[in-house]
Formats: structure tokens, C-alpha cells, sequence
């Protein structure tokens, strides 16, 4: 049951996509929201989907994935479009007592909706071609500069990587204390919101002393290994900017910027 | 009377994906009231599967279970009423404490029972003697305990709830061989002064071979074997076959039966080893003289 | 041959927080030396001493009494305690709780990039490490993906990596199955016969002990056997006063001695056992 979160999902692979410079990407995936946020004309719209279709199709990522990935949203995208359907003032195409639909309400509601997807496909085509550890890389090496103001940047991406790295670990040991408990009798499916809350306890308290058993001995085994803070620490992998980085990146802002300087010609929907 | 009846049960893991994996392939079995049965196979063999079936905590895809010829899956009422004649103790069960005090603890299962106070006290009382926790423990935090007597409590907050079945997962997994022996020894007492079942869930024969009436054998999600400790190793061969370990004195006496020497070769306890031996070399001194 | 880790009289006994409680003793005047290339098994039951012991190995802890030298260093120069721990990796009871990295291969480098090595060396000690533990072919996965005994080879990778003259390893089979347990007792006995690597072994498990071309038993902080495992095992009284196993074939010898049969002690193996019989028993 709670083995079927799938937190950053990770899909390996070997395409263009996937070996982009995580910190390219990253930062590609910031300029992708804001021009997400300025874009407001269909036919930028369609180009962006494109764009996303296109970048989809080269990393194969499964197109079934993708819109998995948009099931848990889709109260939220349902919501914003009645919001924006019903309440929105202007032209009233329909009435019925008090409901009534503007068009304006209805512009308003594709352009959110079409945003969230977007927003949301983007956001997880990161996660899908990155894998977690070049991302936590990619970001202790993008805030870098912020060590300067003595910002905690390598205890950061350290405690990030713990985390990832025991997020199954623990998902694994929710699920045995939950059947553990439930062998006991305990009852966590029915009862009134207290109840549940108090259910909860015999299910919490094992886990957290577990996690503090798991966090010491964890401590003691990265001492053993030497572990003494990002101070003249080495990596492995280094990251390096290639010359195909470099064309991607500015391939793609190239397109951004297109896209929003299309808001000039085109008529927006809203 | 069987007390537990396995009929065709299969389950699957992660079904219509890609990774689905075949955890039991159509077990069918019937365990008797009264027995000790040592469960052994390999980590996969789908034997952590088939003993969470039995008290409903997984859900087969086909087939049956039934306890004391009830079908565990018929309502929820009866799930829930089965999980109190079915104990299951899990691996490590100690990291499952988390009440303030023993005594607490203990009495978690009891009072989901629904009991009242009084019969509450008295299972948790019965419950501490038969895996003989000191009574002066009973208000101290479960946290304080040394790891043994952590396992014992936790075994402990099972047995209260006095069920027909126990059931335990590897219970002396990370222990040192004296309290191996003294969680062993404890469950074989319980099960002669209860009189009820208990399946063990082990990774050495050589525990099985000691304490156990019956042995169930799972091999690649299928029943290999559930027969008596008494007969289970003349099919030693076999069962190195699949990759698990005999008794050393099984492999001992084989080899001796192979080369011609009259022994029983489903010899399996050190004490009846040396008791045959000694038989043959009096026999042995009683012809040279 | 070369004395790698030497215990000199080391005593040491925990503080308790409330000052009226007597500080807990837990080891005593312990004498020990390990040479270059043995492989050492440490037995003793739970709250015997033998995990405090190994602690003090890669200076984890300090002895109250006594001096501890690795290598030829003294454990209580704090300064060094990055060489020491360079020279003797540990590995702990729990495969879980011991990897950090998300990628085993990441994993696998922690030491090497906390030491500062250079990444393209980094990149060759790891897939030699990897290589010496069989979990090449792994080095992509996810720690959460392996079994048990493959995690603890990757931990075992994870201080191979540091090239140290000895690994200490405190009960690394304890939780595992007996399919584990084999693949970690074949990697040590592979890495100390192939590469001379010092191995100190901590189990219960009597089956591996016996593999061990030393055994030191440790019972009430102190050490009360230190032999080979044939002279070791021959002590079946002492052994199961001090609450441990012997093999079954080694009791099965004992039975027969103490009834008057004239047969060998210290028998360990099934093969060995087969052997005597039949000379006991004659053709």
C-alpha cells in the first residue's frame, strides 16, 4: 500500500535528456515555470506542449508515466477549473438560477488548467531523467556561492542524500510496525478522526525511535569512514559543462524567449 | 482436528505490473491442533506470505483459509476475531514496543480484544510468566530493557491475547546462542503447558530438528514438504538439493549409512548420536573379545 | 611477522550519568596482539566486552587503562584518528543503517571523497572494491534494492576502498539468512587469503568461527580463550558455561569422550567426524 509512492521517481536512461548537466536542467526547469507564468496566447501554448512532447518522446519516458504523475493532481486541476468556470465575472454564455458560465470563466479556466499539467510534466520530467543523487549534487553546487554568507550548503545536500537514501528504508519499516500492530488487534481503518489520531501512536513511536537508532548508527558508521564535514571533501563524479550543454541551454532559452515574446502579436486568452 | 486448512491459496505481488512476482503457487495444507511445526525455507520461498495469510493480514488472490474450520475472509467481523486466535509474533518484534510501560504494552492486544480490566490484568499476568519477565518489570519502560527481555515482551504482548495459534517469525534472528536457546526453550514450554499450535518460523534445521513435531518445507512459492521431524531427514539429499542445510549429525550419519554401518540415517540430535554410537562400539568391543 | 594491532593491559568502563552508580567495567586487562594477515574470530555472548573490544580497534573509543596501537600508532593521539581509521575499516551488525549514499557505486566512494582523493582514483578504487566483493555489476543500484548479505558486501566495499590493513567487523552476519551469511564469510576469507587483509570477525555463528585461523573468546571483559579453533572448540565445557555454541560434531566428540570412548577432540568438520568413526568403528 505505501509501498506504491513513488517520491522523484527515477527512470534510467542513456538519452540527451538524461545526460544534460543537472544544473543546466535545473535551472532550464526555473526558466520553463516562469515562462510558463508569462505565456498567456495559445499559440505559445502549443508550442510549449511540443516542446514537452518532444523532450518526453527523446528521454522515453513512457507517455502512460506521465499522465500517472497527474492523477494525484487532479482534484487540484478539477478545482481550479470549476473555481475559475463559475466564478469568474464577464460575458455570461449560460444561466441557470444561480450558476452561471462567463467566457471568461471558461478562457481563464483552460489557461490555469493548461498551466498546472505543464507545470506538473515539466517539473517530473526532471525527477524522471535525474537521478536523485546527481540532483542533490546539482543543487549543493548551484547554492555554492551562498557559503560565502556562511550558509550550511554541503550539510544540506548531505542531509538530503540521508534522506532519499532512507525514504524506502522507512516506508518498508511503516509497513511491518502498521501489521505488527494490526496482528495486535489494533484498528486503524474506522473511527472518528480522534480515534484514528490515537491509533496512530503505537505506530509513530516505534518509528521514531527506530529512525533515532538508525540516525546513530548511521553517525558512528560515517565516522568510521572518515566523515568530517564538506571541508576539503572530493567527489567522484565531477560535474563538467560540455559544448552540447552549452547549445542546449541556449537552445532552449532561445525558445522560451520566443515563446514569450509571442505575447506581443497574439492575442491573449485572458 | 485441523485447526488450520490451506486450500489452493495463491498470491501474487504487485499484480499487473511488470514486477509481479508469484509469492505462493496453489498451497494446500492442513495443520493439526497441538503441533510445534517448524517452518524453514529459503528468504522468497513465500514463507513470510503464507504465515501473514493465516491470521488475514495479506489477502490470497485464490484459495482459501480456514481456522477452526472458519473462512477467515468471510466477513470483517471475522477477520478481526481471527487475528486474536491467530498471534503473530513478527521479525525483530522488540522494535514494535512503544507503550510507557511493560505492563502497558502487554496489554495492548488484550484491551483491543475488548476485554475488561480484570481479565486484562490476568492475560498480561499469564502472559509475563510464560516468558518469565520478573513481575518487578512490569512498570519500567519498555526502552530500559536489555534486547532479550525487549523480545520477550514483545512476545509477550501476543501471547496475551491467549490465542489457538502462534505464530513467530524467526524469533531468535540476532540474538546470541544463549538467549537462542532460552526463547526456544520458553516457546517449547508454552506450547506443552498450552496445549496449542505454534508454527516456527526458522533459518536452522538444527533449532527445527530440536524443538519441532512437524516440518514445513516452502521452495519456490510452493509446499516442498510438511511432514514429521521424525522422517523429514531421510530425505536429506533432497533437501540439501534445494539449497538448505541439514543437522551436521544428519550429514554424519548419512555418510556412516552410506559406507555400510547400521545406523539410522535420520539421525538428527546430537544425544541420540551418540546414544547409537555407543550402542554399535559396545557391540563392536563385545565381538573382538 | 608484523604486529598490527596491539593491545596493551586495556581496561575501560563506561561513566553513568548519575554520579552514585559505580562506573560499569566492561573490559579488564586486556593483552593482545593481531598479526599482518590473520583472520581473527571474536566470540563471547551478548554484553561479553567482544563489540567494546572491536570499538577500540579504529579508536571509536579510548582506553580508561592501557594503550591500544594500530599500526604502530597509540589510539589516544586524537590527532591521528584519521589514520587509524584509514588503516582499519569497520563494518557494522546492520546493513541498513550503514550505507549513506543513494547509488551503491556513490556509496561505496563516501570515504575516499571524505578522505580528499582525487576523483579519477576515487573512480579506480571503487570498482576494484566493488570487483573484490562481487557487486561490480550492481554498482548502479539502489541500497534498497540488494538483499542483506549484498548490502554488507557493499559496506565491506565501502572501507575496502580505503586500502586498510584490517577490517573489523562487529556481528555483520547477525541479521542475516544463511544465503548472506555465506556470500559475507566467502568474501572475508577471499580478501584475507587473496590480499593479505587483516580480518577481525565478530559472530556468534559457530559454523564461521571455525573458518578462522584464530579464535579469541571474551567473557566477562576478558579474554579467556585465544588458539586455534581446533584447541578452542576442544573446550566444549568451557565454551557452553560461557553460553556459547560448539559445532555438532564437536559436541558429538565430546559425548563420546566423556563416555570412555577413546576418539580425538576438537573435531569440527563433518568430514573429520565421518573419518574418526570409522576408525573407531573399524572397517
Amino acid at each position: 500500500m505505501l509501498k506504491d509512492i513513488s517520491i522523484g521517481q527515477f527512470f534510467p536512461g542513456k538519452s540527451i535528456v538524461h545526460r544534460l548537466d543537472p544544473r543546466i536542467k535545473i535551472l532550464l526547469v526555473f526558466g520553463f515555470i516562469i515562462t510558463l507564468f508569462i505565456v498567456r496566447n495559445l499559440v505559445s501554448f502549443g508550442l510549449i506542449i511540443l516542446f514537452l512532447a518532444v523532450t518526453i518522446f527523446t528521454a522515453k519516458i513512457p507517455v502512460k508515466t506521465v499522465l500517472k504523475s497527474l492523477k494525484p493532481i487532479l482534484p487540484l486541476i478539477l478545482f481550479t477549473a470549476i473555481l475559475n468556470i463559475f466564478f469568474i465575472d464577464g460575458h455570461v454564455l449560460f444561466r441557470w438560477g444561480w450558476i452561471r458560465i462567463t467566457e471568461d470563466g471558461i478562457r481563464l479556466a483552460v489557461l490555469m488548467v493548461i498551466r498546472i499539467v505543464c507545470l506538473i510534466t515539466g517539473a517530473s520530467l526532471l525527477t524522471y531523467t535525474t537521478s536523485p543523487i546527481a540532483l542533490t549534487d546539482a543543487i549543493e553546487r548551484l547554492l555554492s556561492p551562498l557559503k560565502k554568507i556562511h550558509f550550511p550548503v554541503h550539510e544540506m545536500a548531505m542531509m538530503m542524500t540521508i534522506a532519499l537514501r532512507f525514504i524506502p528504508t522507512l516506508i518498508e519499516e511503516t509497513d511491518k510496525i502498521m501489521s505488527a500492530q494490526k496482528a495486535r488487534g489494533a484498528d486503524l481503518e474506522t473511527g472518528g478522526l480522534m480515534k484514528r489520531a490515537k491509533a496512530l501512536v503505537p505506530i509513530l513511536i516505534p518509528l521514531f525511535v527506530s529512525a533515532f537508532r538508525r540516525a546513530e548508527e548511521l553517525a558512528l558508521a560515517m565516522e568510521c569512514r572518515c566523515y568530517r564535514g564538506g571541508e576539503g571533501r572530493t567527489r567522484m563524479k565531477q560535474l563538467k559543462l560540455t559544448a552540447s550543454d552549452w547549445v542546449i541551454a541556449v537552445f532552449v532559452t532561445a525558445f522560451y524567449i520566443v515563446g514569450i515574446l509571442m505575447n506581443l502579436w497574439i492575442p491573449a486568452l485572458f | 482436528m485441523a485447526i488450520i486448512r490451506v486450500e489452493h491459496l495463491t498470491h501474487h505481488y504487485s499484480p499487473g505490473t511488470p514486477f509481479e512476482k508469484t509469492a505462493i503457487d496453489d498451497v494446500s495444507l492442513e495443520i493439526e491442533e497441538g503441533e510445534l511445526v517448524g517452518v524453514i525455507g529459503h528468504t522468497g520461498s513465500g514463507k513470510s506470505t503464507l504465515i501473514q495469510h493465516l491470521n488475514g493480514l495479506l489477502k490470497s488472490d485464490s484459495g482459501k483459509v480456514y481456522i477452526n474450520n472458519t473462512d477467515i475472509f468471510e466477513s470483517k467481523e471475522t477477520l478481526q476475531k481471527i487475528r486474536f486466535q491467530v498471534g503473530l509474533v513478527f521479525q525483530y518484534p522488540e522494535y514494535q514496543l512503544f507503550e510507557e510501560t511493560v505492563y502497558k504494552d502487554i496489554a495492548f492486544g488484550p484491551t483491543n480484544m475488548g476485554l475488561n480490566p480484570l481479565q486484562i490484568r490476568e492475560a498480561v499476568e499469564r502472559a509475563v510468566s510464560a516468558v518469565e519477565i520478573p513481575s518487578s518489570m512490569l512498570e519500567k519502560s519498555p526502552f530500559e530493557l536489555s534486547g532479550g527481555q525487549k523480545r520477550r515482551v514483545a512476545i509477550a504482548g501476543v501471547i496475551a491475547m491467549n490465542p489457538r495459534v502462534l505464530i513467530l517469525d524467526e524469533p531468535t534472528a540476532g540474538l546470541d546462542p544463549k538467549g537462542r536457546d532460552t526463547i526456544l526453550a520458553l516457546i517449547q514450554k508454552y506450547h506443552q503447558q498450552e496445549h496449542n499450535t505454534v508454527l516456527l518460523v526458522s533459518h536452522s534445521m538444527e533449532d527445527v530438528a530440536k524443538y519441532a513435531t512437524k516440518v514445513l518445507v516452502m521452495n519456490r512459492s510452493r509446499l516442498y514438504a510438511y511432514e514429521d521431524v521424525d522422517s523429514i531427514f531421510t530425505r536429506a539429499a533432497e533437501i540439501e538439493k534445494i539449497g538448505l542445510s541439514v543437522p551436521q549429525i544428519t550429514k554424519v550419519f548419512h555418510q556412516l549409512a552410506e559406507l555400510g554401518y547400521p545406523v539410522n540415517s535420520n539421525t538428527y540430535r546430537v544425544q541420540e548420536a551418540s546414544e547409537q554410537l555407543l550402542r554399535l562400539l559396545k557391540k563392536k568391543g563385545e565381538q573382538e573379545c | 611477522m608484523n604486529k598490527l594491532i596491539q593491545f596493551k593491559q586495556v581496561s575501560f568502563e563506561y561513566n553513568h550519568e548519575s554520579e552514585e552508580e559505580e562506573p560499569v567495567a566492561v573490559l579488564h586487562d586486556i593483552t593482545l596482539s593481531i598479526e599482518e594477515g590473520d583472520f581473527v574470530a571474536v566470540l563471547g555472548h551478548n554484553g561479553s566486552g567482544k563489540s567494546t573490544l572491536a570499538k577500540h580497534i579504529n579508536a571509536i573509543l579510548q582506553p580508561t587503562e592501557g594503550v591500544v596501537w594500530v599500526d604502530g600508532i597509540d589510539t589516544s593521539k586524537e590527532e591521528l584518528i584519521f589514520e587509524i581509521r584509514q588503516q582499519v575499516g569497520m563494518v557494522f551488525q546492520n546493513p541498513d543503517n550503514q550505507l549513506v549514499a543513494t547509488v551503491v557505486e556513490e556509496d561505496v566512494a563516501f570515504a575516499l571523497e571524505n578522505l580528499g582523493v582525487e576523483s579519477t582514483e576515487i573512480r579506480e578504487r571503487v570498482d576494484a572494491s566493488l570487483q573484490q566483493v562481487g557487486m561490480y555489476e550492481f554498482r548502479e543500484h539502489s541500497p534498497h534494492q540488494l538483499s542483506g548479505g549484498q548490502k554488507q558486501r557493499v559496506a565491506i566495499a565501502g572501507v575496502l576502498a580505503m586500502q586498510p590493513k584490517c577490517i573489523v567487523l562487529d556481528e555483520p552476519t547477525a541479521m542475516l539468512d544463511p544465503q548472506g551469511r555465506r556470500e559475507v564469510l566467502k568474501t572475508l576469507l577471499s580478501l584475507n587469503r587473496e590480499k593479505g587483509t587483516t580480518v577481525v570477525f565478530i559472530t556468534h555463528f559457530m559454523d564461521e568461527a571455525v573458518q578462522a585461523n584464530r579464535v579469541v573468546v571474551v567473557d566477562g571483559g576478558q579474554i579467556i580463550a585465544d588458539d586455534t579453533p581446533k584447541a578452542v572448540f576442544s573446550d566444549v565445557e568451557q565454551l557452553k558455561k560461557v553460553g556459547l555454541d560448539v559445532p555438532q560434531v564437536t559436541e558429538l566428540a565430546y559425548e563420546l569422550r566423556k563416555a570412555g570412548i577413546d576418539f580425538p577432540n576438537g573435531i569440527l568438520s563433518v568430514e573429520e567426524c565421518v573419518a574418526e568413526l570409522q576408525k573407531a568403528l573399524g572397517g
